[in-house]
């Protein structure tokens, strides 16, 4: 970590310039989802070469796009389902994941290096590799169109990932400790639910919150899983409800991500620390 | 009784992971073993098939849309790699200074990662849009180009378009795990380095790359995964399109698997993502386990 050094031009050239440009290269497709939320529809619709007074902002915002999207479509009830789905999963993962987590990082038992393992590779494999079968998994249990199909399938990917996490926290938490409880009397679940788990709350937070942007991120599952407009995500509402054949309504398309992105967004902000912490905790295994 | 049986290890742990077990192979172990059954029979919607041996792989095998998804999913991956790679440890290297607002500009650099792919990916597909483009716009504003670019309209340029989010989106992931792997190294080695006449480069390539290697070949065996098994990107950009030019594997076995029902010949499109994928796990863990023992 290092004080930016050495003469104006110098700092200029090497730090501020690439990093502004890193910036707005990262950041203007979110601003031009803002943009064209609010612009009307007779702006928004004009040809690439046309000379316009305001291109990249407009004069003339208009609430037309979200009142069409809360209106025309059901985008209110995609928004409760995606928040509904991703919470009760995230609730389930970190469940399974502190007693999985606890079990391989405490506890002596056979096999545990191969179930560690396994868990470890269940964490690497993509979703795409098995939607066709899991899809006809879930016609068997009569799931379809559920939005329990969901909440049962996104866990096999948030499970291995809140283990790995969770089981690394525990591992840096004192034996001695939960062995003085044992000494007072308290039985190892006792110990386990009083002791551990209280001082692994960053761990869990940090795996929480990974847990849940996966969750409101997912989206091949839930486009193949759900079918009716009244049980769709948001990702899979905006893709299906808001395109009519070729046509694309840009302006109820644009407000839709960006309403669809905010609860994330705040969340995100809310706990930036965590999530890195969870981010990085995720490669470091 | 019941507490006795609790304070017994093995059978505590046994319970402890029930629940994760009887998840993961309900609809992770079942569901591959009956990819691999539904890969080597003739299955579709509403009828289960039968046996009919290796016949959907062969099928697969000689189909030039497959062919073309494989090569297109293997160009996709290792230029999106590299480029998210390079620009990532830039971007990292940038951001392991002290300047104002610091937090902030780390904060939001991991947007892209962070909001829902779908979503982001629609913001491009607008900005790529044929008629309305305002990377066209932008670019025709300042005299760089006359003509409209066909950003996802031409064969050839798509696949290179899709790359491009896909670079936007993965980068992030990159410069904050790397930005954490920087700031373990110990600054003194850099200003031993220097006294010692070393260049910002040698620096570079000396310390600070060897000392994140084992960092840097984890990110990339996550992203390689990812990307390589990409599905989102593709279906909104393109959906395949034009003329099948731009599927990779999981976009054509979604279009045979579930748009066009055909179960059997899907399940083996995908399942054909998986030596691959494995060959690719298997050698990053010796790399990284050989890396970490040196």
């Amino acid at each position: 970590m290092a004080m930016i050094r050495g003469p104006r031009w110098k700092r200029w050239a090497y730090f501020y310039i690439p990093l502004w440009l890193y910036m707005i290269g990262l950041l203007f497709p979110f601003y031009w989802m803002l943009v064209t939320s609010f612009r009307p529809d007779n702006e928004l619709y004009r040809s690439w070469r046309a000379a316009t007074n305001t291109p990249l902002w407009t004069l003339n915002p208009t609430l037309e796009h979200i009142t069409y999207l809360f209106t025309n479509t059901t985008f209110a009830i995609w928004l409760y389902n995606t928040m509904f789905i991703a919470l009760i999963s995230t609730i389930i993962s970190l469940f399974c994941g502190l007693l999985a987590g606890y079990a391989l990082a405490r506890l002596k038992f056979p096999m545990a290096g191969g179930l560690g393992a396994s868990i470890f590779v269940t964490y690497l494999v993509p979703p795409t590799l098995l939607f066709i079968p899991l899809a006809d998994v879930i016609r068997n249990f009569r799931l379809q169109d559920s939005p329990w199909a969901l909440i049962l399938t996104y866990p096999t990917f948030l499970i291995p990932f809140c283990t790995w996490l969770l089981m690394g926290y525990f591992k840096t938490i004192p034996k001695e400790l939960e062995e003085c409880a044992r000494i007072d009397g308290a039985t190892r679940i006792q110990a386990m639910i009083r002791i551990v788990f209280p001082i692994a709350t960053p761990g869990i937070l940090s795996a929480g919150i990974f847990a849940f942007t996966l969750s409101w991120n997912e989206f091949i599952y839930a486009l193949v899983f759900l079918s009716s407009p009244q049980q769709k995500t948001v990702p899979v509402g905006v893709v299906s409800e808001l395109i009519r054949g070729d046509v694309y309504f840009w302006g109820p398309l644009m407000a839709g991500a960006l309403l669809g992105s905010v609860p994330v967004a705040l969340i995100y902000s809310f706990f930036v620390e965590h999530y890195v912490t969870g981010l990085t905790g995720a490669v470091k295994g | 009784m019941l507490r006795r049986l609790l304070e017994h290890e093995q059978i505590l742990a046994g319970l402890l992971l029930l629940p994760t077990v009887l998840i993961l192979s309900l609809f992770i172990a079942y569901p591959f073993a009956k990819g691999i059954w539904l890969s080597l029979s003739s299955a579709t919607v509403g009828n289960p098939g039968v046996f009919i041996g290796a016949k959907n792989f062969v099928k697969v095998w000689n189909d030039s849309i497959f062919q073309k998804a494989a090569q297109n999913t293997v160009i996709y991956t290792a230029i999106a790699t590299v480029f998210k790679l390079g620009l990532g440890m830039i971007l990292a290297l940038l951001l392991n200074h002290h300047f104002r607002g610091k937090r902030l500009v780390r904060a939001s650099v991991l947007l892209p990662f962070i909001i829902p792919t779908v979503l982001s990916t629609f913001a491009w597909k607008w900005m790529f849009d044929p008629t309305f483009s305002v990377i066209n716009w932008t670019l025709y504003y300042f005299g760089i180009i006359t003509q409209r670019i066909p950003w996802l309209s031409d064969s050839n340029l798509a696949l290179g378009s899709v790359i491009i989010v896909n670079v936007w989106r993965g980068m992030p992931f990159f410069a904050i795990t790397l930005l954490a792997g920087l700031q373990t190294v110990n600054p003194e080695l850099h200003e031993a380095a220097s006294m010692d006449g070393a260049n910002g480069w040698q620096r570079f390539w000396r310390i600070t790359w060897p000392l994140l290697l084992p960092v840097t070949m984890v990110v990339v065996l996550f992203s390689v995964i990812q990307t390589f098994a990409d599905f989102q990107l593709v279906y909104v950009l393109t959906g395949g399109g034009p003329a099948n030019s731009t599927h990779l594997f999981a976009t054509y076995a979604y279009q045979i698997g579930v748009a066009a029902g055909l179960l059997g010949e899907g399940a083996a499109i995908s399942l054909a993502m998986f030596p691959i994928l494995f060959v690719i796990v298997i050698l990053q863990l010796w790399y990284i386990r050989r890396v970490e023992g040196a």
